[in-house]
C-alpha cells in the first residue's frame, strides 16, 4: 500500500475497504470504496459503523468525489474520508475543504508542495465541509 | 462599482502566487502537460493555433477606466497592441508567452482584477445586462447578484471539477440583454406580487452543438436562499452530469434527458437538504454589495435638447445611444465593429481613449457588452456631441448599434485550434457589403452571427441571420441559419439548405435581405418578417 496522507490522530483501519454493494450486503466491514459513479447517500444509514470511506478519483478530472465527500461529512459522518488515485497536490486545497482528511495518491506528493498548497488561502468564500470561515463571515461578524 | 477590501484582493493575490508556483512546476517538469492544463485554463490561459491565448475576467461586464487603461498597457507589454472583447463580456489576448502568464496575472491584481476560472470545466465570469443600472426597464441593479455569485463561484471547492464549463447570467428586466436564457444557468431578478424581490431560475440553455433554450426550474427563489438554491443546481448537475462524451457533458443534456421536471424534483430535494447547511451568506452581504452599485450622483439640471444640425451625429445618436433611466442621459455606446475590422477587436491607444472618455463623460463606468461593444453607461446627453467627437477621431465613431455592420464574430481559424472555418473576414466582407450599397440603415434591426465551427462561440443559433462555417472537404464551406434570437424573444434559428463558398454566403445574405425589403410591413424586423412568412419565400429567392 503507497504511504497515506493523513490529519487524523486515530488508528487507520487496517483490512481493505470492500465495494458499496458488497458493503450494503454485508454488516461487517467498517471500510468502503466509493466509486465516480455510487451515490453517496447509499451509506448514510451505516455512517455509524464506518470508520473508512475512501473515494476513489480514476482521473482528476473527475469530480464526482468532492460531491461525495461533501455528502458524507453533511450527513454526519466522522470517520477517515480518504481520497485514493488520481490525487494531485493541485487539488489538495478544495479537496480538504470538502472534508477529506487522508489521502492515498498513486504518486507521492512532494511534503513542500502539500505545505505550501494547504496554507496558501487567506480566506474562502463558501461555507463547505471544514471548519474555515467564509469570509462573508467575518465581513460581518 | 464594486470595490475590493482586504479579503478579496488577499485571495486573487493568493491566486497569482499560486499560478507561479504552478507555471514552475510544469517547467521542472513535477506537472505534465495534462496535468497542468485544467490549472492553466482556470487561469484563463488557452492554448491556440499560433500561441497562448489570455482571457482576462471582467465581472458582468463593468470596469472603471483605470482598469481599461491597465488593458491597455498589457496588450502594449505582453500583447501586439490589441485586445479583443467577447461574447461573455471579457477580454481576451491572442499573442500571449506563457513565461508572462504569471506578470500578466500580478499586473491584473493590482487593479481588482484576474483571469480566475475564464476558462475550464468549472464555473465561468459571471455576465450580466451590458445597461445594468442605468436601464430605464430594469427592477433592480443585477450586478449585486452577479456579484455575490462570483463570490460563492470563486474557488469554489465542489464545483472546480465539474463534468462541463458552466456559465451563469443574471439579468433583471423584461428584455434580456444578455442571452439569459441561452446560460447554464440563467437568472431573472423579479418582484412577485408582494413586492419582494426574488430570481427566478433557468437552467440547462446554451448553444454549441446542441442548442436549447433554458425551462424556467423556479419562478421564484427568495433572496436569501439564492447561492443555497444555485448549489443545489450544480450539485445535482456534478453528480449526474455526463462525463462519458464531451459532447453531452453540458447541463444541458442532463436537463434534455432527465427532463425539466425530474430536474427540478431533484434540485428542490437537494435544496431542502442545504438549507440547513448553512451555506448561505446574511442578507447583510448583499446589502453591503448593494451599497458599491448606488447610482452615481446625476446631474439633475442635465440639459433634453441635444443640437442634431450635423447629420452624421444626429444618425450616431440614433442609433448608438438608448434611454436612461435618469433624465437628461443617455446610454451610449461605442462600437468595435468599423466597416471591414475585426469585431470586437480595440488596440492599445482606442482603449486609453475609451477609458479617458468614460472618465471624462460616465462616471468612471465603461461597459463590455456581449455583442463585442463597449458602452458609456451614463452620458449627460449635452456632452454627446462632444463625445462623438472624439470617437469619431479615433475611428471609434461607426453607428451600426444592432444592424447588419454589428456583427458578432467568433476568432475562427485565424486563431482558433477548434475552428473549421474563418469567422472574421466573413464579417469584413459582410459589412463592407452593406456599407457600400448603403441598406445598413434601411434594414434595421439586425442581429448577425457568425461561428467557424459547430460549438458556437459566435452565437450563430441565436442571430436573426446565423452563419455557420463547416469544412467541406478540405474546403471553407459557409450554412446560413434564419430566425434565431438571444433575447427576451429567444428561438432558435435554422438552417436555410446547402451552403456557400466565401463570397456566396456575402451574396446569400444580400439575397435573405432583399425578401425581408420586398416582404416586410410596418414596423417589422427582419426576424419579424421570418416568423410571419417562415422559411420558403428565402428558400426560393436563395435555392430557386
Amino acid at each position: 500500500m503507497a504511504d497515506t496522507l493523513r490529519y487524523r490522530d486515530d488508528e487507520p483501519v487496517d483490512h481493505p475497504a470492500v465495494t458499496v454493494d458488497s458493503f450494503l450486503d454485508q454488516s461487517n466491514a467498517t471500510a468502503v470504496r466509493i466509486e465516480p459513479g455510487d451515490d453517496a447517500r447509499a451509506l448514510v444509514p451505516h455512517l455509524e459503523r464506518l470508520a473508512l470511506i475512501e473515494v476513489n478519483f480514476p482521473a482528476f478530472g473527475d469530480g464526482r468525489g468532492y460531491s461525495s465527500a461533501r455528502i458524507l461529512r453533511e450527513a454526519g459522518y466522522e470517520g477517515e474520508l480518504r481520497a485514493v488515485g488520481d490525487v494531485l497536490v493541485d487539488q489538495l486545497a478544495y479537496m480538504r475543504r470538502c472534508g477529506f482528511d487522508a489521502f492515498e495518491p498513486d504518486k507521492q506528493f512532494d511534503m513542500d508542495d502539500v505545505a505550501a498548497a494547504l496554507e496558501r488561502w487567506p480566506g474562502v468564500y463558501q461555507q463547505a465541509a471544514d471548519d474555515r470561515t467564509p469570509i462573508w463571515s467575518k465581513r460581518h461578524a | 462599482m464594486y470595490a475590493y477590501d482586504q479579503y478579496d484582493q488577499a485571495m486573487v493575490d493568493a491566486r497569482v502566487e499560486e499560478f507561479r508556483d504552478q507555471a514552475r512546476r510544469r517547467l521542472e517538469g513535477k506537472l505534465t502537460e495534462d496535468q497542468f492544463k485544467p490549472l492553466r485554463l482556470m487561469n484563463g490561459l488557452y492554448l491556440q493555433l499560433h500561441a497562448y491565448m489570455l482571457r482576462v475576467a471582467i465581472p458582468y461586464g463593468t470596469l472603471d477606466s483605470r482598469q481599461m487603461h491597465a488593458l491597455a498597457d498589457i496588450a502594449d507589454k505582453y500583447d501586439r497592441g490589441y485586445g479583443h472583447f467577447t461574447t461573455r463580456q471579457n477580454i481576451q489576448y491572442n499573442w500571449i508567452k506563457l513565461e508572462d502568464a504569471a506578470d500578466i496575472l500580478a499586473d491584473l491584481a493590482k487593479v481588482e482584477m484576474h483571469a480566475i476560472q475564464t476558462s475550464g470545466n468549472c464555473i465561468r465570469n459571471i455576465s450580466s445586462d451590458h445597461f445594468a443600472g442605468a436601464a430605464a426597464d430594469e427592477i433592480v441593479d443585477p450586478r449585486p447578484y452577479a456579484e455575490l455569485l462570483r463570490q460563492w463561484s470563486s474557488f469554489h471547492p465542489e464545483f472546480s471539477y465539474l463534468p462541463r464549463k458552466f456559465k451563469i447570467a443574471v439579468i433583471a428586466s423584461e428584455t434580456d440583454r444578455a442571452a439569459m436564457r441561452l446560460h447554464d444557468i440563467g437568472i431573472n431578478i423579479v418582484k412577485n406580487d408582494a413586492g419582494e424581490l426574488g430570481a427566478a431560475f433557468y437552467v440547462g440553455g446554451g448553444m454549441g452543438r446542441t442548442p436549447m433554450i433554458a425551462p424556467c426550474i423556479n419562478p421564484f427563489v427568495p433572496l436569501d436562499q439564492l447561492v443555497t438554491y444555485a448549489e443545489a443546481c450544480l450539485r445535482v448537475y456534478n453528480r449526474y452530469g455526463r462525463r462519458d462524451n464531451k459532447y453531452k457533458a453540458r447541463i444541458k443534456i442532463l436537463v434534455h434527458e432527465l427532463g425539466a421536471e425530474e430536474y427540478t424534483r431533484q434540485v428542490e430535494q437537494e435544496f431542502e437538504h442545504l438549507l440547513d447547511q448553512g451555506v448561505e451568506p446574511p442578507l447583510a452581504e448583499l446589502d453591503r454589495i448593494r451599497t458599491f452599485f448606488d447610482d452615481p450622483l446625476f446631474d439633475t439640471r442635465a440639459a433634453y435638447e441635444i443640437d442634431r444640425s450635423d447629420p452624421d451625429f444626429a444618425l450616431w445618436v440614433d442609433r448608438n445611444t438608448v434611454p436612461h433611466k435618469a433624465d437628461g442621459y443617455v446610454s451610449a455606446v461605442i462600437s468595435l465593429k468599423p466597416v471591414g475590422g475585426i469585431p470586437g477587436d480595440a488596440t492599445a491607444e482606442q482603449m486609453r481613449l475609451m477609458a479617458d472618455l468614460a472618465k471624462d463623460y460616465s462616471f468612471d463606468e465603461l461597459r463590455v457588452m456581449h455583442t463585442q461593444n463597449i458602452v458609456l453607461p451614463h452620458v449627460r446627453k449635452a456632452d454627446l456631441h462632444a463625445l462623438w467627437t472624439a470617437l469619431e477621431e479615433a475611428g471609434l465613431g461607426s453607428p451600426n448599434l444592432d444592424t447588419v455592420e454589428d456583427i458578432i464574430a467568433c476568432p475562427g481559424l485565424d486563431y482558433c485550434s477548434l475552428a473549421n472555418a474563418r469567422s472574421i473576414p466573413i464579417a469584413q466582407r459582410i459589412s463592407e457589403r452593406f456599407a457600400k450599397t448603403g441598406k445598413t440603415g434601411t434594414l434595421g434591426q439586425l442581429k448577425l452571427k457568425i461561428s467557424g465551427c459547430i460549438n458556437a462561440c459566435g452565437h450563430h443559433h441565436a442571430g436573426h441571420i446565423g452563419i455557420l462555417g463547416v469544412d467541406r472537404k478540405g474546403v471553407e464551406n459557409y450554412q446560413l441559419l434564419l430566425g434565431g434570437s438571444e433575447a427576451e424573444d429567444v428561438s432558435l434559428a435554422k438552417i436555410t439548405g446547402p451552403g456557400f463558398d466565401e463570397h456566396g454566403i456575402v451574396d446569400a445574405v444580400e439575397t435573405v435581405t432583399t425578401v425581408y425589403e420586398n416582404e416586410r410591413q410596418d414596423g417589422e424586423r427582419f426576424v419579424d418578417t421570418y416568423r410571419r412568412i417562415g422559411m420558403n419565400p428565402f428558400k426560393e429567392a436563395l435555392y430557386g
